[in-house]
């Protein structure tokens, strides 16, 4: 709702500090959420997640939440999808080029900035461009398994194993984009993704009348030059299958 | 007749990508010109609507003598015309300096990561890295917008390929693009007090030089560069002005309404529309605009684009004498092997 919208970037340090508050809750589940199975809790939360930030900021669920590095303007409604702060063809009143009833959602994401503590700090981030496989799937529920894993990776880093290319690819955009994976974990996600969020794809994937049925299974296939071709969604999946959430 | 190109041909097979110097990112003369402290200039290519390479070359034929390098366009305006691409292949054989644009509205990532590549093996030594204007205002307004990358994460990616030699999947080049990474800045329309700032971040993500939009407002200008000056960006990035002559007062009111990202103050336009002769006018204020920006601490050269009017380019940087300085240069490094033999 674009009134609600705006209404969210007036008071976007008091939304930014109830944001904060529920992280915490939502990492320190993660046991929890764990124990449950996070592919299980997935469509529901989803759902929910859909309905509140759909009417606050609408929410157009990219799956990788930044409003608290754009002043709580979803950067989702820029109808170029700008992640990174506003194109140059903003008009002389501020608002949109392609939509001029609307106004630039970039100008709204730095008013917002301007009121939290530290977001001129956070708008500064280069942020990584949208992982479009992520669309649909609940960032609350990917910020709490990521800050949860960082959390163990600090206290325990895990032994180094093989890299299998989806890991590899996530690794790279993390690097590339080392301040924003830093802050907003959710923006360059490391971990496996929920078998749920690839559930339409899978289905989609296996009755494919082009599928071939003596096509070797992604293991066997060498690694390099893999990836490209036949996209990712198959190889998250056997990824997902090997390394089993904790 | 000044002449600030000496065409070198390049043939991709025979000579291999582009070498850069020690201490430069690319092979591309526009960052030698700039890196020797030279004031640059740049000019946009009316790319034409042809399968015919002579019409590239002829297009060029303009802004030959007066341009370190030629920016083709990537369809701008949403206008389909032939591609950047093919263009800046064309004309790097010959030997122009060129400036290949990416617009991030019509491709995905995976074709943007194959064209760097592709690129730069055709001898482009310069990418600018644009966001694009929405497909509503060309002339083919069902297209679907793409927007994978916006202009920050382009550069970010394309630095990453350049400096670590992988894609953003990962996966290792076995031989990186060299290329010297612009960006564009609009430094006259709003958030006028955070433009400043969105340049920091297009330097942060890995841009070399800046391009601006035009620039009409001297005023907005100057409290712009003073803003960069500020943050210490003017001595981190080449930053070319925008600048560009109206052919009348008609044209002008029609660019400010019509055209994205064009603001013209009333005070521009009044001028010209009193003028006798509105072209020459126009001309006049382009090669005015260019000589009070040289005096802006932290402009390093201008870009000077004139849609459809590529035959005033020269008269425009001849009159302006930006070039004297690199001309006189050119003179001397000539008579110095006399004096050496007496």
């Amino acid at each position: 709702m674009y009134a609600a919208r705006r209404f969210a970037v007036r008071h976007a340090r008091f939304f930014e500090r109830l944001y904060n508050r529920f992280e915490a809750l939502m990492v320190a589940l993660d046991p929890l959420f764990a124990r449950l199975g996070y592919d299980r809790l997935e469509r529901p939360v989803a759902f929910i997640e859909r309905a509140i930030k759909g009417f606050l900021f609408d929410c157009k669920m990219c799956g990788q939440c930044v409003l608290s590095s754009t002043g709580m303007a979803c950067p989702m409604n820029c109808p170029k999808n700008l992640r990174n702060g506003p194109c140059g063809g903003v008009r002389e009143d501020g608002s949109c080029e392609v939509r001029p009833e609307m106004r630039c959602v970039w100008l709204e994401a730095w008013e917002g900035a301007a009121r939290m503590p530290r977001g001129l700090e956070r708008i500064a981030i280069v942020q990584p461009p949208v992982d479009r496989a992520l669309a649909g799937s609940s960032s609350w529920l990917r910020v709490a398994r990521e800050k949860a894993a960082e959390r163990r990776r600090a206290m325990a880093p895990p032994e180094p194993t093989a890299v299998s290319p989806p890991e590899r690819a996530r690794s790279t955009l993390a690097k590339a984009f080392r301040r924003a994976r830093r802050l907003a974990p959710s923006a360059a996600p490391l971990a496996a993704e929920p078998e749920a969020a690839l559930a339409d794809q899978a289905v989609e994937e296996t009755t494919s009348v082009f599928e071939s049925p003596t096509r070797q299974p992604p293991h066997q296939e060498s690694g390099e030059g893999r990836g490209g071709e036949n996209g990712g969604g198959e190889d998250r999946r056997a990824k997902h299958r090997g390394a089993s959430a904790p | 007749m000044i002449a600030i190109q000496t065409p070198e041909p390049f043939d991709p097979i025979a000579d291999g990508p582009l070498e850069p110097p020690p201490g430069h990112h690319s092979g591309s003369r526009l960052e030698r010109v700039l890196r020797r402290g030279w004031f640059a200039v740049t000019a946009e290519l009316n790319p034409p609507d042809s399968a015919d390479p002579r019409d590239v070359l002829k297009a060029a034929e303009p802004l030959k003598d007066v341009a370190d390098a030629i920016n083709a366009t990537d369809a701008s305006g949403a206008n389909c015309h032939m591609s950047s691409m093919g263009i800046c292949s064309l004309l790097s054989r010959v030997g122009y300096g060129v400036v290949l644009q990416i617009s991030c509205r019509d491709r995905n990532r995976i074709a943007i990561q194959g064209d760097v590549l592709g690129a730069a093996a055709m001898g482009v030594g310069s990418i600018l890295c644009l966001t694009g204007d929405g497909v509503g205002v060309g002339d083919q307004p069902g297209a679907k917008p793409v927007f994978d990358f916006d202009s920050v994460s382009l550069l970010r990616t394309i630095r990453t390929m350049r400096d670590d030699g992988t894609f953003l999947s990962g996966r290792r080049l076995s031989s990186p693009p060299r290329v010297f990474l612009g960006a564009a800045e609009n430094p006259c329309v709003p958030p006028l007090e955070w433009r400043a700032q969105r340049l920091a971040k297009k330097v942060r993500a890995g841009a070399d030089f800046i391009q601006t939009n035009y620039v009409f407002d001297l005023a907005r200008f100057r409290a712009f560069m003073a803003r960069v000056r500020d943050l210490g960006l003017h001595e981190k990035v080449f930053i070319l002005a925008g600048v560009g002559p109206l052919t009348s007062a008609r044209a002008a009111r029609w660019m400010r309404t019509n055209v994205p990202g064009v603001h013209i103050p009333d005070a521009v336009i009044a001028r010209i529309e009193g003028a006798r002769d509105q072209t020459e006018e126009g001309k006049r204020l382009a090669i005015e605009l260019i000589q009070e920006m040289r005096e802006i601490e932290g402009v390093a050269g201008v870009h000077v684009m004139a849609y459809r009017r590529e035959h005033l380019v020269h008269e425009i940087v001849a009159e302006s004498g930006i070039l004297d300085e690199r001309l006189n240069h050119a003179a001397e490094t000539r008579v110095a092997p006399e004096n050496l033999s007496s």
